[in-house]
């Protein structure tokens, strides 16, 4: 390999945000034909290194070189110049626009008469069979899915003809259908000369696909080895430092119901599964895990559970009382504590600091506030004990929720539902897009919760996820509850025939 | 029936062109900003002092076009101003745009005052004057209708034409979409957010001082005070009326504009001899707010309006 033209290289690359150091001394580089795995937990500064070696942020040192130029430091246009391509975690597409204007957009010159559509879409359309990135170049990017999204992000590096394309956590996305067809283009990319660096936490993916590894910790480069000469065990390691045990966690002692759903069906929203007839309870000391297909009901379960929408008919009980007029404060004051499945758009305020973030849900009452007036030395004595209990990497208090990592935005969230001290937590896909380390703590906190008493109502995709927590399973199948089934009592080829509607009592 | 004899008189379809073409300027100038970003709250003040800039021009010795270009290059000036403050220093888009709009009106009535301190009614001058076509303006009802108009007002038409064109048939204006609808896009390319959004809030400024002018170098022929009359906020209104496309924005300016020149009219029959005269004054308005509510709830805004980039923030 040594010999292998090396297409990127970074040396000394080091950023500061306030008192946070995003990137210590970090350098490496990157060989014609190679798909380089660059790993670490949330917040080891992955994102900020590939915005620096992009233009878009501009390092306080450090050298980028590709293909042996030295690029200028902050010009996002002089790495697409010289062929670097990326395809960021968010995407960068205009909604309302088409496939094709995105594309576009910025390859030509601004005053230049006309678009060139019709070769462009000729070009699009060769590349997409090329590489096996189906889309439709005249739909509007705001119908496709993410999936299709992510494609056109690489078709638009492609159409500049990057020869090094960044991927930044491709697959945290993406259904498992997609990721495949995904890897599928990059052996195809590969196979054609590019050079690839693939960002991500997902340790099998990157044992699949990658060459090479790259491991940061918190700034620094910390190991780097060839695929082939190590396994997904000892890359874990270096990641977060230490092994990773997945929790085994002992069956908790079930106490009284909290909450208790008596065939309570709600009316659909939009394209939105409402419930049919559920009847649930959710008991002291016992984590009850709801298994099934995303949008078969599980965001109305949620909302229920929230407040934010009250059942349209049957009995909703809390603490053995039948509740009327539900709504998210009474449900705060009832105790429950949520953690939203979208932490962006439901969990947090993104231009809040961290201390607005950390008392939206107790600010109306002390000790945050008394007589209508903000009591913000304890609100950001709250935040601080939550940052450092929940170990949230970020700047300070005073920093908006934006600049966090996924991983850390979750765990203030989390802070904040379980320092309230709730009796029903209701946990929506908790580690979603989370690495390892950001993972297992979230776990660990919820079996915690569980073990001092909180009814938790564990929501999540990930079958082994709910399989491996639960002490009790239901499967929700198009707003209809299975009945509850012990841990261990179903194989998850039983509980995937559930998922798939079978089993259920009212044939729909 | 008194409205059905209006509505086929070729002087009032006459009339609605008339009343249409400022709008038209002021609504295009708006929707370029709009659409790369920027809410541009500054158009009612730079229609004022366009009107006033582009009639002194002339009174000053200046031809009528050359007059249209000062006006333009007057309100591209205070487009600078209001881009300055919104674009790289991402000040409230509001607060600059009202801001803009009390500089422009004020600077405008001063300068009138400045430049003919001692006279009480103001000069007239020379005005565009009707242009009618060849051959088409001999068609009957259409030809006085459409083709006899004066040249700003054809003017104002092309205007849609090529804004149009250039929104979805250029680079430029697919990377002016994109900096409406999401500047990160932008910047990713390598094309600047900045220049793109100031360079669209000082044509569209320009564009709404032509809209001012034509009020005072081809609908009358001076310049008063309060002649603006609250236009420059029916053309934001008219360009959500249109979601903003350039098509649909042209649309609601007429149809506003019919509704004015019907309400004029119908001061004059017997009906306004015993409804209040404010009443009528009333109509085009509460119309336009039905149809506003009617026509803009699918509308799709241009996603970064009103939103300041900063870069490098997430």
């Amino acid at each position: 390999m040594g010999a292998r033209e090396v297409v990127l290289r970074l040396e000394g690359i080091t950023k500061r945000f306030g008192k946070l150091t995003a990137n210590d001394d970090v350098g490496f580089a990157l060989h014609r034909g190679e798909v380089l795995a660059l790993l670490g937990e949330n917040g080891a500064g992955k994102t900020t290194l590939m915005n620096i070696l992009f233009g878009h942020y501009t390092a306080d040192a450090g050298t980028v070189e590709v293909f042996g130029q030295a690029l200028p430091p902050g010009a996002p246009g002089a790495a697409l110049a010289a062929g670097v391509g990326m395809v960021h975690q968010h995407f960068t597409l205009a909604g309302n626009m088409t496939v094709l204007e995105n594309i576009l957009l910025g390859t030509r010159p601004l005053l230049a008469p006309g678009l060139g559509r019709a070769a462009a879409r000729a070009r699009v359309e060769q590349l997409s069979r090329d590489f096996g990135l189906a889309v439709h170049p005249d739909a509007k990017v705001k119908t496709l899915s993410v999936g299709e999204r992510q494609r056109v992000e690489i078709l638009k590096a492609l159409y500049r003809d990057a020869r090094i394309l960044i991927l930044d956590e491709p697959t945290a996305v993406l259904t498992p259908q997609e990721s495949d067809a995904l890897f599928e283009t990059l052996k195809k990319a590969v196979a054609q000369g590019l050079s690839i660096i693939f960002i991500s936490h997902k340790l099998h993916e990157v044992t699949a696909v990658s060459d090479r590894v790259i491991v940061l910790r918190h700034g620094r480069v910390v190991g780097e080895v060839a695929t082939d000469q190590t396994d997904r065990h000892r890359i874990a390691e270096m990641m977060v430092g230490a092994e990773v045990a997945l929790p085994h966690p002992a069956l908790g002692t079930p106490g009284a119901a909290l909450m208790e759903l008596r065939d309570v069906s709600t009316p659909p929203e939009g394209n939105r599964t409402g419930l049919r007839r559920v009847t649930l309870s959710l008991k002291a000391g016992q984590i009850t895990g709801l298994a099934g297909v995303s949008g078969n009901g599980q965001g109305a379960l949620a909302d229920l559970v929230s407040g934010l929408i009250a059942p349209d008919s049957g009995e909703l009980r809390v603490a053995g009382q039948t509740v009327a007029g539900w709504s998210p404060r009474a449900a705060l004051a009832a105790g429950v504590g949520r953690i939203p499945e979208d932490r962006h758009a439901t969990g947090s305020i993104a231009d809040f600091t961290l201390t607005e973030n950390a008392v939206l849900e107790g600010y109306a009452r002390p000790p945050f506030s008394r007589a209508g007036w903000m009591d913000w030395t304890r609100a950001r004595a709250h935040a601080e004990g939550i940052i450092e209990k929940y170990d949230v990497r970020c700047p300070g208090p005073e920093a908006r929720i934006r600049l966090l990592s996924g991983g850390n935005m979750q765990k203030l969230i989390l802070g904040r539902a379980l320092e309230a001290g709730p009796k029903i937590i209701l946990a929506n896909q908790p580690v979603r897009g989370l690495d390892i380390g950001a993972l297992t703590y979230v776990q660990e906190c919820l079996i915690a919760a569980r073990d001092a008493g909180a009814a938790v109502l564990l929501i999540s995709e990930d079958l082994d996820e709910i399989r491996a927590l639960s002490d009790v399973i239901h499967v929700m199948s198009e707003g209809r509850l299975s009945p509850e089934f012990p841990r261990g009592s179903k194989t998850p080829a039983e509980l995937g025939q559930w998922m798939a509607g079978q089993g259920f009592s009212d044939a729909a | 029936m008194e409205i059905f004899d209006i509505l086929v008189s070729a002087s009032f379809w006459a009339a609605v062109l008339r009343i249409a073409s400022p709008l038209i300027f002021a609504t295009m100038g708006e929707l370029i900003c709009e659409r790369a970003g920027v809410l541009n709250l500054g158009i009612e003040g730079i229609m004022v002092f366009g009107a006033f800039a582009g009639w002194m021009a002339v009174y000053a010795g200046l031809g009528l076009w050359p007059g249209v270009l000062v006006a333009f290059a007057s309100g591209a000036l205070f487009g600078l101003a209001h881009a300055t403050l919104t674009v790289p220093f991402g000040l409230s888009q509001h607060v600059v745009g009202l801001g803009v709009t009390l500089l422009a009106t004020s600077s405008a009535y001063y300068a009138y005052r400045l430049a003919l301190p001692e006279v009480t009614s103001p000069p007239r001058i020379e005005p565009f004057q009707p242009l009618d076509i060849p051959v088409l303006s001999d068609i009957p009802f259409l030809g006085e209708a459409i083709f006899s108009q004066t040249a700003l007002t054809y003017l104002a038409f092309a205007t849609v034409l090529i804004v149009a064109l250039v929104l979805y048939r250029t680079p430029l204006g697919l990377a002016l979409r994109a900096a409406g609808e999401n500047p990160s896009a932008v910047e990713a390319q390598g094309l600047s957010v900045t220049a793109i959004r100031m360079g669209a809030v000082m044509v569209g400024s320009g564009l709404m001082a032509v809209g001012g002018a034509f009020l005072t170098m081809s609908a009358f022929s001076s310049f008063f005070f309060e002649m603006v009359n609250g236009r420059g906020w029916i053309c934001i209104a008219l360009v959500v009326f249109g979601a903003w496309m350039p098509g649909k924005a042209l649309l609601g300016a007429l149809l506003f504009a019919a509704f004015d020149a019907l309400q004029i009219r119908m001061q004059q029959t017997p009906l306004g001899a015993e409804i209040p005269y404010q009443v009528f004054l009333m109509v085009p308005y509460v119309l336009s707010i039905l149809a506003l509510v009617l026509m803009s709830r699918r509308a799709e805004v241009p996603a970064a309006l009103m939103v300041p980039y900063n870069r490098g923030e997430r």
